[in-house]
């Protein structure tokens, strides 16, 4: 589904990302973990459009969209959760999910959008009920789900979420993770970049590791999970006391 | 006596205030979408008034104008795309020379077009003496004419920007425009649909309001100024704001002829501007009231 390889990016001269290559397969949940700084939103920006890549390629469905604004790309089917959820603060829940139902307008579904706004109630009940409240005066846990919701809107098979647990209280990041699961199973394909390593890998397929703009370790997700050195860097495991 | 020209002196007001309340609002609307403030706004009025007098002597009134309206409309956008569009994420200082020095291209375009001539549209009904009498205040049917094509202006601007898809597209955008792009909208479209619409509503404010105030190639800069200080004044982004500012200022510059000499009028928007900036940058109705009305 996506392919990406020897992709650098960054900001003005400042490189972040240095020859990441990744692939996410249909279906699957992809993990991309590392600590502050390592480049993880920097990666997705840059599959999303907001960041023009340096150098490399980036393949969807076959397809190169490097070089795409982001908006042509969210027509693709590639949609991403950011970083901060970055909801319609002063619009109400309602119009902002109506907005990530756009991408559908203009494909000429719009017939499918009032199903498609059922179904996001459906995955979100608290949503339904917070339906014309400004989106700005939710909490962080509902506006996280509606950022998710408002990126569903749009259909996409690929789905990819910045950060979804920050700041959000952890039986809020269980639901959230408990959501993407659901995602899954219901046929998209996810690529999560996380901080919470422990909750990533335990749903995701595959994951890989960047510290620094590098990857440095992937592989399956159960397999990282019992990496001695990552259960030492990112699970906070102290494996000396233990033993 | 003394109530009438009370009355004279608002009426007065309140018609040069909703100029300067359209101008505010295109300042708003351009605002929203992109953070820029564009000190080319006046001109839009301008142009209106302009073109609007010249494609009067081969059209029929009405036709001129929505003509006027059109052509304005495009100058705007085609600015736009060829000044604005391309600046990737522009600091703020770039932004105000790049728009007073298009407000500075356009004027002179105009005056070597137009020469140095004051002209305007004849009176849409009537002439410049008849009058209706409320009691005995006299109102000239132009007045009528500007301030209800005004409110018109404003009130189907509220009803764009609530009801229509595209508005709530534009409304998406000024409220954070990456995560606008990121579901699928065009955001440069939406600033380029922005420049033209707030030259639009600004040509057609120029072009009803000529008969009253007449108009000149040089315009442009005071409406800038005073459709600025109402924009401050009401707090930026916020357009139904920036109509009472506009009402504010109108009225305060119509009544201060009774204690001043005339020629202070024009200082009167640049003292308040100044100590709007000093004292309440966010404006009368910042904060709360703003965040609620941010979205007209």
């Amino acid at each position: 589904m996506l392919r990406i390889r020897n992709l650098d990016a960054g900001y003005g001269s400042l490189s972040v990302l240095r020859h990441i290559s990744l692939h996410v397969k249909q279906g699957e949940i992809v993990t991309i973990i590392g600590a502050n700084g390592a480049g993880k939103t920097t990666l997705l920006k840059t599959v999303s459009g907001l960041l023009r890549p340096k150098s490399g390629e980036v393949l969807f469905r076959d397809k190169d969209i490097a070089s795409l604004p982001p908006e042509r790309i969210v027509f693709e089917g590639c949609s991403l959760v950011p970083e901060g959820r970055q909801v319609f603060a002063a619009m109400p829940v309602r119009e902002n999910l109506l907005l990530g139902g756009y991408v559908q307008f203009k494909r000429g579904r719009s017939s499918e959008v009032k199903a498609d706004l059922e179904r996001v109630y459906g995955l979100f009940p608290v949503l339904r009920q917070r339906e014309h409240q400004l989106a700005g005066t939710l909490s962080g846990g509902e506006q996280q789900m509606l950022a998710i919701g408002r990126a569903i809107m749009s259909r996409p098979s690929l789905i990819m979420l910045d950060e979804p647990s920050m700041g959000l209280a952890p039986l809020v990041v269980k639901g959230i993770f408990e959501i993407i699961g659901k995602l899954r199973d219901e046929g998209a394909t996810v690529l999560l970049v996380e901080q919470n390593a422990r909750s990533a890998l335990r749903i995701a397929n595959r994951g890989y590791v960047l510290e620094t703009g590098r990857i440095i370790k992937d592989g399956d997700a159960a397999d990282l999970l019992t990496d001695r050195e990552i259960q030492r860097a990112y699970l906070g495991k102290d494996l000396d006391a233990e033993n | 006596m003394f109530l009438e020209l009370f009355f004279q002196y608002l009426v007065a007001g309140l018609t040069y205030g909703t100029i300067y309340a359209i101008v505010g609002i295109g300042f708003n609307i351009v605002y929203n979408t992109t953070g820029i403030i564009n000190f080319a706004q006046g001109e839009f009025v301008m142009l209106g008034g302009m073109i609007a007098v010249s494609l009067h002597s081969l059209l029929p009134l009405p036709i001129a104008i929505a003509a006027a309206v059109v052509l304005t409309m495009a100058i705007g956008a085609l600015i736009e795309m060829t000044f604005i569009r391309w600046l990737v994420k522009p600091a703020v200082l770039r932004m105000i020379i790049i728009t007073i020095g298009i407000s500075i291209l356009v004027r002179e375009a105009a005056l070597h077009l137009w020469g140095e001539s004051v002209r305007s549209l004849p009176y849409f009904t009537g002439n410049e003496i008849s009058a209706f009498s409320f009691g005995g205040v006299r109102v000239s049917p132009q007045v009528l004419w500007t301030l209800g094509i005004c409110s018109v202006i404003v009130i189907s601007l509220n009803l764009f920007f609530k009801y229509t898809m595209l508005g709530r597209e534009m409304r998406a955008c000024a409220s954070n425009r990456d995560a606008a792009a990121l579901c699928g909208i065009p955001t440069r479209n939406m600033v380029t649909l922005s420049f033209a619409l707030a030259a639009g509503i600004g040509a057609l404010a120029g072009a009803v309001v000529s008969p009253i105030t007449q108009t000149s190639y040089s315009i442009g800069t005071g409406l800038a100024i005073k459709g600025f200080t109402v924009a401050i004044l009401g707090g930026l982004g916020n357009s139904m704001a920036a109509v009472a500012a506009g009402f504010i200022l109108g009225i305060l510059e119509s009544f201060s002829i009774w204690v001043m000499p005339t020629a202070y009028k024009d200082a009167i928007a640049i003292t308040i501007l100044l100590a709007m900036l000093f004292v309440r940058p966010s404006g009368l109705f910042g904060n709360k009231e703003a965040f609620r009305l941010k979205d007209f």
